[in-house]
């Protein structure tokens, strides 16, 4: 369904890329004249101070304010609650349009919207994005739980209880245990934890005994584990390809991906209304994690300003260097890749969104009102 | 061992960078906007360091880190002075400190308390430091012995602090403490989302409240009110009696007390997870069980405000461990912090030790020194500062409402954080009259959240270990020995608490008048209780609604058993103890409801006008009607008031509530 739309993922981004790059300082006329010289832009996220959006959008905020025209200051504003949706729908209201409001959402914004959870009151489509930012995550095993994989089949898992550290039934943590369960594992997740850093804890204390780390935490804080021996990756969830196909994980080239276990795996089948529903929920919680988005009333002027000091950002030398920790290796994308990003990222076809819903009243008892 | 052949040289190389004069400068420059920020009540490290982050990126790392350390360091001690001088826990760091140090203000001895709680927040902060710097390097197995059983051992003495804390009558405690733990349930459930007492039509109760307004309407709002109904200054002869070098002599003489009481602050400071909240409480509890006279606690002793300071400061020493070595923030602002570290380009996370252990050392030594720095400007400040409670006390107030407004605006920055401060100041107000523990209360507001989730956690993990190791499986994680030290420890806590709590705190002849006001408010908490009682049991998920059903009946058996106390005993029993009858609130001046009318006046104008259009009306009208002072004067402190406000929400970049009339109108900054 997808697959003409995210081709023009990876080409657009070069050729934007390779553009921004060829008109170097004359991109001051570009844009029309549009300046926000003396304004303050404020760039609201709906979390707290304390959480990895926090981070994402205070490592872009001094960048924009390099490279929007006329150097305005950048300042983030954190507007948390109800699990991202009070600032989503506070958003929703906002009609400022000359550029000093933008807006950054998260995976977290994305799935009550895919759900129809009764908070939502915004409206993805009523936005101009401007910049998707992607991730990745990798799922671990102790040794002795690793042993019963037999290559990439996952089968021999099925006979064992599993544990994990999970934050909620419907967030972000729906895709690792969505894809357990498809590959006929019994994951039982311990919900309530407060970030992903204490499901790891669980892992190493040994009170878990299978997790998944994004792919930054994951280089940093289960690889040392994984040198040591105390755990075993098992997959990454993959990434997308120009088509739209879930392919290896750029930043994990030698590791698995989901696919390719679970099409290792009987149990597991990589066609049906399970695997289009996993793709919906993996696309809007890894490919297309984070966005920035612009109030709908923004003019064209603005929305081109932003994308061209996005596409400088990322065409910095340093930019590389400076992302590895914050952000990995993944695509900054602007322009139509991330149109077709958010798209892919922010729409659920009925099928995947109820069966999403009844499995979550099925296995967890979780209903959504 | 080579990691002790290392420690030295990084050590060596860790001191020489932060004595470099730019990073002292940076370090300087931070503890001044620290203390700054904290000397607020409500805003603390998060809010300083939201102040720093933009410019962190880019700066030379060991100069950021300074800036930043410098700022973190200082909080727990500056926000003392309104713990101390207001009774207005400044931040979280510094509840506990309040239950005495305001006692010695109101007794004109604010001098020598906020001095002495500096030199033990200087010393914890040091002692923490010296701590780390051998610990960090064994840290990591010591911190990985802590499960979640662990956790919630030790979630369980924190709780069990109520004992001691719970007043005259223990079974009161015992039900304001339910009260906290349920007020603690509100909004959606940690683990399966299902709604407690909230409802998706009023969406701010769906995050439940935020401990900064919790903290604010149960401690600020009854002391506001109730000095101001005075109209006099805080200190009660009106001086400044014994100075500032009292308070160190005080410290002096409690040595050991404060070693404990730091040493106290880095163990659980240290402990991932636990969050640094209860901290001071714990100290609190331990300094009034281990003291032999207890009849001064509650009414100013110092012994009560050396303890919790130590430990304040060692906790964010403590705080830094897991943080370092395992990328996990302690608490909010060591989250903030962590960001602000991977802006500067390091990696926080177990290789950091190894890899980077001049950079953790550098952090340590840092957060030590700007300990000193700190505490040495901020007993300098002391004396001069004390000086607010010579003041008269109702042209201090309408500032300090402002203050609060402001502060409490920041958890969600919706017109609801004003109704949840008043809200719950009533609720503090009517606590604090008919003594039921207010202490007790918050303990239980604060350890909710964290006592639920690791019980859940524990039941299901201890589950799957029974199906797959039996019995045997399940005991070694549930009754691990360190699971059954703490809960030991629990015991012994509660078992010396109920023996000799009724010493603490609570008059020994509390003011009573005639039945009917105690025993309506019991029944109006009771009703609540019920009411939320059946609003967990409606609840389909089990992992949401256990936690409230079994706290609600615990505190619906505790209310019952007090209204069949009621019943029997005479109209002078303690058991209706009510300060509006006799001493200090009885014989004030100016009556509760209207006083607190002048704080609901400022809450709704604001929903109305926006805050700083209702304030500038609220203060003329206060400064003129209430205080009584000329024209020239109103104007002079109105305009001075709202300077003030401008300039914080200036420069901390936030903005104010906005009412009706912004709905209609675009009004520029600060008006929005």
């Amino acid at each position: 369904m997808t697959h003409h739309t995210t081709r023009r993922l990876a080409g657009a981004l070069a050729i934007l890329a390779a553009s921004t790059t060829l008109a170097g300082t004359a991109l001051a006329d570009a844009h029309g004249g549009f300046t926000l010289e003396g304004k303050t832009v404020e760039f609201v996220i709906p979390f707290s101070e304390s959480g990895g959006s926090a981070r994402w959008a205070n490592f872009f905020a001094p960048l924009l304010s390099e490279h929007l025209p006329g150097n305005p200051t950048v300042v983030v504003r954190y507007r948390p609650g109800a699990g991202s949706t009070s600032g989503a729908n506070w958003f929703q209201e906002q009609t400022t349009d000359d550029g000093t409001l933008i807006f950054g959402s998260s995976g977290s914004t994305q799935f009550p919207y895919l759900l129809g959870d009764p908070r939502v009151r915004y409206e993805y489509n009523d936005w101009q994005v401007v910049l998707v930012s992607g991730t990745g995550g990798v799922a671990y095993l102790p040794p002795d739980m690793a042993e019963l994989m037999n290559g990439l089949d996952a089968t021999g898992l099925a006979g064992s209880e599993l544990i994990w550290g999970a934050q909620s039934a419907t967030g972000l943590d729906l895709v690792p245990n969505l894809a357990w369960e498809m590959l006929g594992m019994d994951v039982q997740p311990v919900f309530g934890i407060e970030g992903r850093g204490d499901g790891r804890l669980m892992f190493e204390r040994g009170e878990a005994n299978i997790d998944y780390q994004t792919s930054s935490a994951y280089i940093r804080s289960v690889q040392p584990m994984v040198d040591s021996g105390l755990a075993v990756p098992m997959m990454s969830w993959g990434a997308l390809d120009n088509d739209g196909n879930i392919v290896r994980d750029p930043t994990f080239p030698d590791m698995p991906s989901f696919y390719e276990v679970c099409q290792a795996t009987p149990a597991c089948e990589t066609e049906g209304p399970a695997w289009d529903a996993w793709m919906t929920f993996f696309t809007a919680g890894f490919p297309a994690q984070k966005m920035v988005f612009l109030p709908g009333t923004a003019s064209q002027d603005v929305v081109d300003a932003y994308t061209n000091a996005i596409n400088e950002i990322v065409a910095r030398p340093d930019f590389r260097e400076m992302a590895a920790a914050e952000l990995g290796v993944y695509p900054q994308m602007t322009g139509t890749a991330a149109q077709a990003a958010f798209r892919l990222g922010t729409r659920a076809e009925a099928e995947s969104r109820d069966f999403v819903i009844n499995w979550l009243q099925d296995s967890y008892g979780v209903s959504l009102n | 061992m080579e990691l002790l052949a290392t420690a030295g040289p990084a050590l060596i190389d860790a001191l020489a960078l932060i004595t470099q004069p730019q990073q002292l400068a940076f370090l300087v420059l931070g503890v001044l906007l620290g203390l700054s920020v904290g000397i607020f009540p409500g805003l603390g490290g998060i809010a300083g360091l939201s102040l720093v982050l933009p410019f962190i990126f880019g700066m030379e790392p060991i100069s950021g880190l300074a800036l930043m350390v410098g700022l973190i360091a200082v909080v727990p001690t500056s926000d003392t002075f309104s713990s101390v001088l207001l009774g207005i826990p400044g931040s979280t760091a510094s509840q506990a400190t309040v239950l005495d140090g305001f006692p010695l203000a109101k007794k004109g001895e604010a001098a020598r308390a906020l001095s002495a709680a500096f030199i033990s927040s200087l010393f914890g902060g040091l002692l923490g430091a010296l701590v780390l710097t051998a610990f960090i390097l064994i840290a990591r197995p010591l911190i990985l012995a802590f499960n979640i059983p662990a956790m919630l051992a030790l979630t369980l003495l924190g709780l069990s602090m109520v004992a001691i804390l719970a007043g005259r009558i223990p079974l009161k405690g015992v039900v304001a403490a339910g009260l906290g733990l349920m007020l603690g349930t509100v909004g959606e459930g940690g683990a399966g989302g299902s709604l407690r007492m909230a409802s998706y039509e009023i969406p701010y109760l769906l995050d439940g409240f935020s401990l900064v307004i919790v903290g604010l309407g149960i401690f600020a709002i009854p002391e506001i009110v109730s000095l101001l109904r005075q109209d006099r200054a805080i200190s009660k002869d009106g001086g400044l009696g014994k100075g500032w070098f009292d308070g160190i002599r005080d410290w002096w003489r409690n040595i050991w007390l404060s070693i404990k009481c730091s040493a106290i602050g880095v163990m659980v400071g240290v402990i991932p997870g636990l969050g640094g909240s209860v901290v001071d409480w714990i100290a609190y509890g331990y300094t009034v069980q281990s003291s032999k006279d207890k009849s001064r606690f509650g009414k100013g002793d110092i012994r009560g405000v050396i303890g919790p300071e130590s430990s304040n400061n060692a906790k964010e020493g403590g705080g830094l461990v897991p943080t370092l070595i395992f990328g996990i923030p302690g608490s909010g602002s060591m989250a903030v912090f962590l960001g602000g570290i991977a802006l500067l380009g390091f990696d926080p996370g177990p290789h950091m030790v190894r890899n980077n252990l001049d950079i953790t050392y550098t952090i340590v030594w840092s957060l030590a020194l700007a300990n000193v720095v700190g505490a040495g400007l901020c007993i300098l400040l002391a004396t001069p500062i004390a000086k607010l409670t010579t003041i008269r006390f109702t042209l201090v107030a309408p500032f300090l409402f402002m203050i609060i407004a402001f502060a409490a605006f920041q958890s969600r920055q919706s017109l609801g954080d004003l109704a949840a401060l008043m809200g719950i100041g009533v609720i503090g107000i009517l606590l604090r009259r008919f003594e039921f523990s207010r202490p007790a209360f918050l303990i239980g507001f604060v350890l909710s959240h964290q006592a639920e989730a690791f019980a859940n956690q524990v039941y299901q993990i201890a589950g799957s270990r029974l199906r797959r190791g039996g019995l045997d499986g399940m005991l070694d994680y549930v009754a691990s020995p360190l699971v059954l030290c703490i809960l030991a420890l629990t015991v012994v806590s509660i078992w010396v608490g109920i023996k000799q709590g009724k010493q603490v705190l609570g008059n020994d002849n509390p003011p009573t008048g005639r039945k009917r006001a105690p025993v309506l408010f019991l029944m109006a908490l009771t009703a609540y209780v019920m009411a939320a009682l059946w609003n967990a049991a409606l609840i389909g998920y089990t992992g949401d609604k256990v936690f409230p059903l079994t706290v609600g009946t615990a505190t619906l058996i505790g209310c019952v058993f007090l209204l069949m106390r009621m019943r029997t005993a005479t109209e002078t029993d303690a058991i209706f103890a009510d300060n509006e009858q006799g001493g200090e609130d009885a014989e004030a001046p100016h009556k509760l409801w209207p006083t607190l009318g002048w704080f609901a006046f400022l809450l709704g104008l604001s929903a109305l006008l926006g805050f700083i259009l209702a304030l500038g009306i609220f203060l003329v009208a206060f400064f003129r009607m209430r205080a009584g002072l000329t024209w020239g004067k109103t104007l002079l402190l109105s305009a001075s008031g709202i300077a003030l406000i401008c300039t914080l929400g200036g420069v901390l970049g936030r903005d104010f509530p906005a009412g009706l009339l912004q709905e209609f109108l675009v009004l520029p900054w600060p008006f929005t």
